[in-house]
This record gives C-alpha cells, sequence and structure tokens, in this order.
C-alpha cells in the first residue's frame, strides 16, 4: 500500500517535473525576471507600451481605468501620458495606426497584445524584443534570433544601436546563435535591458491583471484551509476512537 | 421544541420518505470499516462536481455562443470586468482537470480491489458511462472559450467522425451543423455542455449510487461485510457511514480543496496542461497551430488513436481502436475470471501487470500531448498493444492465477 502511495508520488514528480522542462521550451530564452508588483515598473512599462506598441497594435481587453487603479496612477496622469488617442478614461486600448494602414504597410494587421504575454511568456517577449539584428535584405532592414523573418520591424533601434548576428555551424548549416552590439545607441545595454523588462512586465500585468491579488489571496486561503484540516482531522479522530 | 421537530419529521414521512432515505443512503448504510486513502475518491468526485455546476451557472450567466463574442466574453468580460469572474473562471477550468484526476483514481482502486465483480457489475457499467460523458462534457466544454486549441483540438476529434466509412462525412457535418465548426456548432455545444450532458451525468451518478447501496460497499479486503453480520442483521465490519465516513471525507475534502487552491491561486495554466498556452488567441480558422494536442486527460486515447496505422489513407482503424479502448471497460467484470477481489490476496506477478499497465496509461498521456516523432510512434504502439493486451488475455491469464488465502473479515492495515 504504501510502495503504491509512494510510486503515484513520485510519477506526479516526474510529471510535474516534464512539465516544467516543456514549459521552457525547445529554444535558449533568456529569463525576463519581471516583477508584476513593482509598481514603479508597471507604470514605466505602460508608458513604453502606450508610446510604441500601440502605435500600431492594439490591447482591446485592456481599460485605462483598470490600468490607473492597478498601476496607482490618478485619471490625470493617465489621460495626459498614456492616453495619446483622448479616448474615455474607461475606454479600452486600441491602435492608433488603422487596420485598413496596417494591411497596406505589412500586409497584416498586428496582433492585439492583451493576452500576448501569456500566449507566448514573458521569456519569450524578453528575448524577442532583445532579439533583432540588422540584415539589410529584409524590408525592415532587421530580422530576429527568436521569431525568424518576424514581420514587425524593430521599433527600438534608437535606443539599442545596430547587432550583427553571430553565426555558427551547426550540422553543416550556418546558423544565427546570437548578436553583437556594433555600435552602441542612446541608451547602454543595461538601460535598454531595464526598459525591456518593464515592458514586459507591463505585458505580464495586462495579460492578466489579477495575478498579484490572486497569489495574495492565495495564501490566506491556504493558510484557512490549513486551520480547517486540523479542525476537520481532530474531529475525525474524535469519532473514529472506537473503531479498531 | 424537540416535540415540535418530531411532529413536523413525522408528518414530512407520512407524505415523503425523508427518514427512511436519510437512514438508507447515510446513518445505517454501513460501510467497511477499512477504507484506505484511495475511498477518498469517490466522495471527492461529487465534490469536483458540485464546484462545476456552481462555477458553470456564474459562467453561463456572462458566456456568449458567439463566435464573434466568445472569446471576448471569456478573455474580457469574465476574466477582467466581472467582480471576481477570474477565480470563478479558473475554478471550472482547474475543476474540469480535477475531475478527470479523481475519477481515474476512483477507476484505478476500482481495478486494484475488484470493486468491479459479482455483485457489483452495475456499479462498475454505470461508472464507465459517467466517465464516457464526462468525455463529452469535456470536450464540448473545451470549445466554448473560443481560443486556437478549443478550434483545432475539436476539428481534430470531429474530423474522426469523417473517417468512419460512407456516412461519415453526412455525419461530421451533422455534428457540427455546418461545413466548418462555426456559430452552429458552438451554439449546440454550449446547449450540450450546460444542459445536456450535466442531465445525463447526473441522472447516472444517482442510478451508480443507487445500485452501489444497494449491494453494498467493496474494501481493500475485498472481503463481503454483508456475510458476517451480528444480532441486529448488522455487518460485524460495518460503520454507518455517517456519521463515520462523513467526518473523514470532509477531512480529505479539505486536502483535496489544498492541492486544488494551489492550482487555482499559483499555476492556473499549469505549466500549459489545464490552460493550453495557444487557447490565449483567439481561434482562427485560417491558421493552424504549430502543434495541436488535445487537453491531457484525452492524450492517452489520443495515443492509442494515433498509434495505429491508417489504412488505405482512412484514420478509421484508429477510431476503432480509440473506441475499443473505452468501450474494453464495459467488459472488465466478466474479463476477470480469478474469484478473488482484492489485489492484496493476488500473485505477486499480477502487481506487476497491473503497475506496468499503470506506466503504459501514463506513457501513452504523455506521447499524446507530444508531436509525433518514429520513436515515439513505435512506443505507443507498444504501450497500446499492451493496454489492450491487459484486458483482452485477463480470461487466460487470471485463471492460472495462484491466490494467497483471502481473510473471513476485513484487515486494519
Amino acid at each position: 500500500m504504501k510502495k503504491t502511495i509512494l510510486i503515484l508520488l513520485l510519477t506526479a514528480v516526474a510529471m510535474i517535473s516534464t512539465g516544467l522542462v516543456m514549459a521552457n521550451g525547445g529554444e535558449h530564452l533568456e529569463k525576463a525576471n519581471v516583477n508584476v508588483d513593482d509598481k514603479a515598473s508597471l507604470q514605466r512599462g505602460a508608458k513604453v507600451f502606450t508610446d510604441y506598441c500601440l502605435s500600431c497594435h492594439s490591447a482591446q481587453y485592456v481599460r485605462f481605468n483598470r490600468v490607473a487603479s492597478d498601476l496607482g496612477m490618478t485619471e490625470g496622469q493617465v489621460m495626459k501620458n498614456l492616453n495619446h488617442l483622448g479616448g474615455k478614461f474607461g475606454s479600452t486600448m486600441t491602435a492608433v495606426m488603422t487596420k485598413d494602414y496596417a494591411k497596406q504597410s505589412f500586409g497584416a494587421v498586428p496582433p492585439d497584445l492583451s493576452l500576448v504575454g501569456r500566449s507566448r511568456g514573458v521569456d519569450w517577449l524578453y528575448s524577442y524584443l532583445k532579439g533583432f539584428y540588422a540584415e539589410p535584405a529584409k524590408f525592415t532592414g532587421h530580422n530576429n534570433t527568436v521569431f525568424r523573418d518576424v514581420g514587425m520591424p524593430n521599433i527600438f533601434w534608437k535606443q539599442e544601436g545596430v547587432k550583427k548576428p553571430i553565426y555558427e555551424e551547426i550540422n553543416g548549416e550556418k546558423e544565427v546563435v546570437g548578436t553583437e552590439l556594433v555600435k552602441q545607441g542612446t541608451m547602454t545595454p543595461e538601460e535598454f535591458d531595464n526598459m525591456v523588462r518593464d515592458l514586459v512586465a507591463f505585458l505580464s500585468y495586462i495579460g492578466e491583471p489579477n495575478q498579484s491579488y490572486r497569489k495574495s489571496l492565495g495564501v490566506y486561503v491556504l493558510i484557512f484551509l490549513v486551520i480547517l484540516f486540523g479542525f476537520s482531522y481532530a474531529m475525525k479522530k474524535d469519532y473514529w476512537k472506537d473503531v479498531h | 421544541m424537540g416535540q415540535k421537530v418530531n411532529d413536523l419529521m413525522g408528518w414530512v414521512d407520512a407524505r415523503f420518505p425523508l427518514t427512511k432515505m436519510w437512514e438508507e443512503h447515510l446513518a445505517k448504510y454501513y460501510a467497511p470499516k477499512n477504507f484506505n486513502f484511495w475511498y477518498f475518491f469517490g466522495s471527492l468526485a461529487i465534490m469536483v462536481l458540485v464546484i462545476q455546476v456552481l462555477s458553470g451557472i456564474f459562467l453561463a450567466m456572462f458566456y456568449k455562443p458567439d463566435t464573434a463574442l466568445a472569446f471576448q466574453s471569456v478573455e474580457m468580460n469574465i476574466m477582467r470586468d466581472v467582480d471576481w469572474g477570474w477565480i470563478i473562471r479558473y475554478f471550472h477550468s482547474t475543476g474540469a482537470s480535477a475531475f478527470f484526476i479523481v475519477v481515474y483514481m476512483h477507476m484505478f482502486r476500482g481495478l486494484i480491489y475488484g470493486s468491479y465483480k459479482k455483485p457489483r457489475e452495475l456499479v462498475w457499467i454505470f461508472g464507465v458511462l459517467i466517465f464516457l460523458a464526462l468525455m463529452a462534457e469535456g470536450f464540448m466544454g473545451y470549445l466554448l472559450p473560443w481560443g486556437q486549441m478549443s478550434f483545432w483540438g475539436a476539428q481534430v476529434i470531429i474530423n474522426l467522425v469523417s473517417a468512419i466509412p460512407f456516412v461519415g462525412d453526412d455525419l461530421s457535418i451533422w455534428v457540427r451543423g455546418d461545413f466548418v465548426i462555426g456559430d452552429a456548432t458552438l451554439n449546440r455545444f454550449f446547449s450540450l455542455h450546460i444542459i445536456a450532458i450535466p442531465l445525463i451525468l447526473i441522472g447516472l451518478i444517482v442510478a451508480h449510487i443507487i445500485a452501489l447501496h444497494e449491494v453494498g460497499s467493496n474494501n481493500p479486503d475485498g472481503v463481503e461485510i454483508k456475510k458476517n453480520k451480528d444480532e441486529n442483521g448488522i455487518p460485524r465490519d460495518g460503520i454507518p457511514f455517517h456519521p463515520y465516513y462523513s467526518v473523514k471525507d470532509i477531512v480529505g475534502v479539505v486536502v483535496f480543496l489544498m492541492f486544488f487552491s494551489i492550482v487555482v491561486f499559483f499555476i492556473p495554466e499549469m505549466f500549459g496542461y489545464f490552460l493550453e498556452h495557444a487557447n490565449f488567441i483567439p481561434a482562427n480558422p485560417l491558421k493552424t497551430p504549430e502543434h495541436i494536442a488535445p487537453v491531457w486527460y484525452f492524450t492517452p486515447y489520443y495515443s492509442v488513436l494515433r498509434a495505429v496505422p491508417s489504412i488505405a489513407g482512412s484514420a478509421f482503424p484508429g477510431v476503432i481502436a480509440m473506441g475499443a479502448a473505452i468501450v474494453v471497460l464495459f467488459f472488465l467484470p466478466w474479463l476477470d475470471r480469478n474469484p478473488v477481489k482484492s489485489i492484496r490476496y493476488r500473485p505477486g506477478w499480477y502487481k506487476v501487470l497491473v503497475g506496468i499497465f499503470v506506466v503504459t496509461f501514463i506513457t501513452l498521456g504523455y506521447l499524446g500531448t507530444k508531436a509525433p516523432t518514429e520513436l515515439r510512434t513505435v512506443v505507443a504502439q507498444i504501450c497500446t498493444i499492451y493496454y489492450f493486451a491487459f484486458f483482452l488475455l485477463m480470461p487466460i491469464y487470471t485463471k492460472m492465477e495462484k491466490n494467497k488465502p483471502v481473510p473471513e473479515r476485513v484487515t486494519m492495515k
């Protein structure tokens, strides 16, 4: 009996650990190390997001007033710094660029970013945003180490500077294994990493705005259940004391 | 006061068998006193059903079964705008997986302690029917969020219908209500998911419990406690379900809720197993995801499907195999010819066979979540052969078993 339980426990552990391994994916992604509880980081990320991403992408499930209350900002701050299209405070985040224009320029409407933090994961986003390198043959002038031949232009080229790819022979084929900074942009690499990290933190936050609250609530729920377990176990012991 | 309550109960009992039902199913239902860990999962399954029904009622208040609105009604309205909507949704999505975990454990308990054997054949058959209804419920519910995996998972399964020779194409159009999975499909799946299948499920659960209480519960020793009664006609090894097992099952429920809460509050996606990453992208009939995998609880059977090679370009043999893998469970009471119920008193090599069966089943489940490679297909084929051999060769090998002596009374180990 004890053996069976032990085997089952081991299987469960094995399954969870394979799950963890698979969650990381096959690609070598850099750890984003975002902190969605850091409101200052989220506020900086919100600014980058609305200044750059919202030019082409939408976040149609995200409301400005919700961002304001979650990130500790006033209506005035949000309307002045984040809401560039001047929509209502309670409205959702729409792209500046129209869908027709996007189709003409890029051949496709850029995807909505409300849930990209959940569908792609923070490590993928972080590596992707840092994965652009110069490839003059491409119509955007750039390619990406994580997302080959991506249609999105490298919007942060001014901040990051110019990067060239590092090639390596793998199975007789030349593959891009990394990038190297050729000419620094307006930001140092550390400053740039921090900006991308803030942005990815914000993307993670809008993917699931309740996540911080969910975790903090979970702690109280578990404490309650541990106490309830104590009482219920004592009750069981008491009722069963005569059963042999 | 006490007199008044008695009068009221008498009034009710003269018109409805309330006291009789209470006694037959709880206060004077004598269950063996030696239930172990495995016997928590029956009451836990009812617990999960209650979670699913309650959370489902509230989700249906905000969900919109319309291909243009479904994804948004889940990911924007329920997950963001509705107060506490996110927690109700996580209860429901985690509950779906929890239901299958609990039911798989419950079925495994039946397998190792021979709970399907005479006189409990109908208890087992109702149970397998519940398992089938649960699969239909899970499959139809998974389409509703209208994400990429919802759409393409349903696409794969409904295409299996069209693999049936001659009538397949017409049948699949009848199932979808359209030539493609669309609004008609979503609407009927919603209707079936929230009305038809739950009604069938609850009816089957009632039948399962009535049949169980007619014959009495089995136990880890596989000893019939009704064969040894005291002068009052009460089994010597039996204890009333209430209060003994009600207080014990409360402990089980609390421990279950701890695991459940860890998932709901800390890992609701369960690393992409309970909520698949691709399902956070709205369904797009023009864009096939790189890798389509059903939700984890279907993957053992999905593996069986893929393991069987197609004949003349038709996946029909695989469909037959997948169906047979479930149908074979109905025949278990007659396949196993060993009169001894509990695995405790069956030979060591039978324990090994059951152990390998568990490993193959988990392996099939794991392989079903992965894209097929040559090696994986071979492993899946070996596991599929073992799965069927385990059941179909039972009439032969269970007759060769040399059992250990079965005790007269239950043991408390």
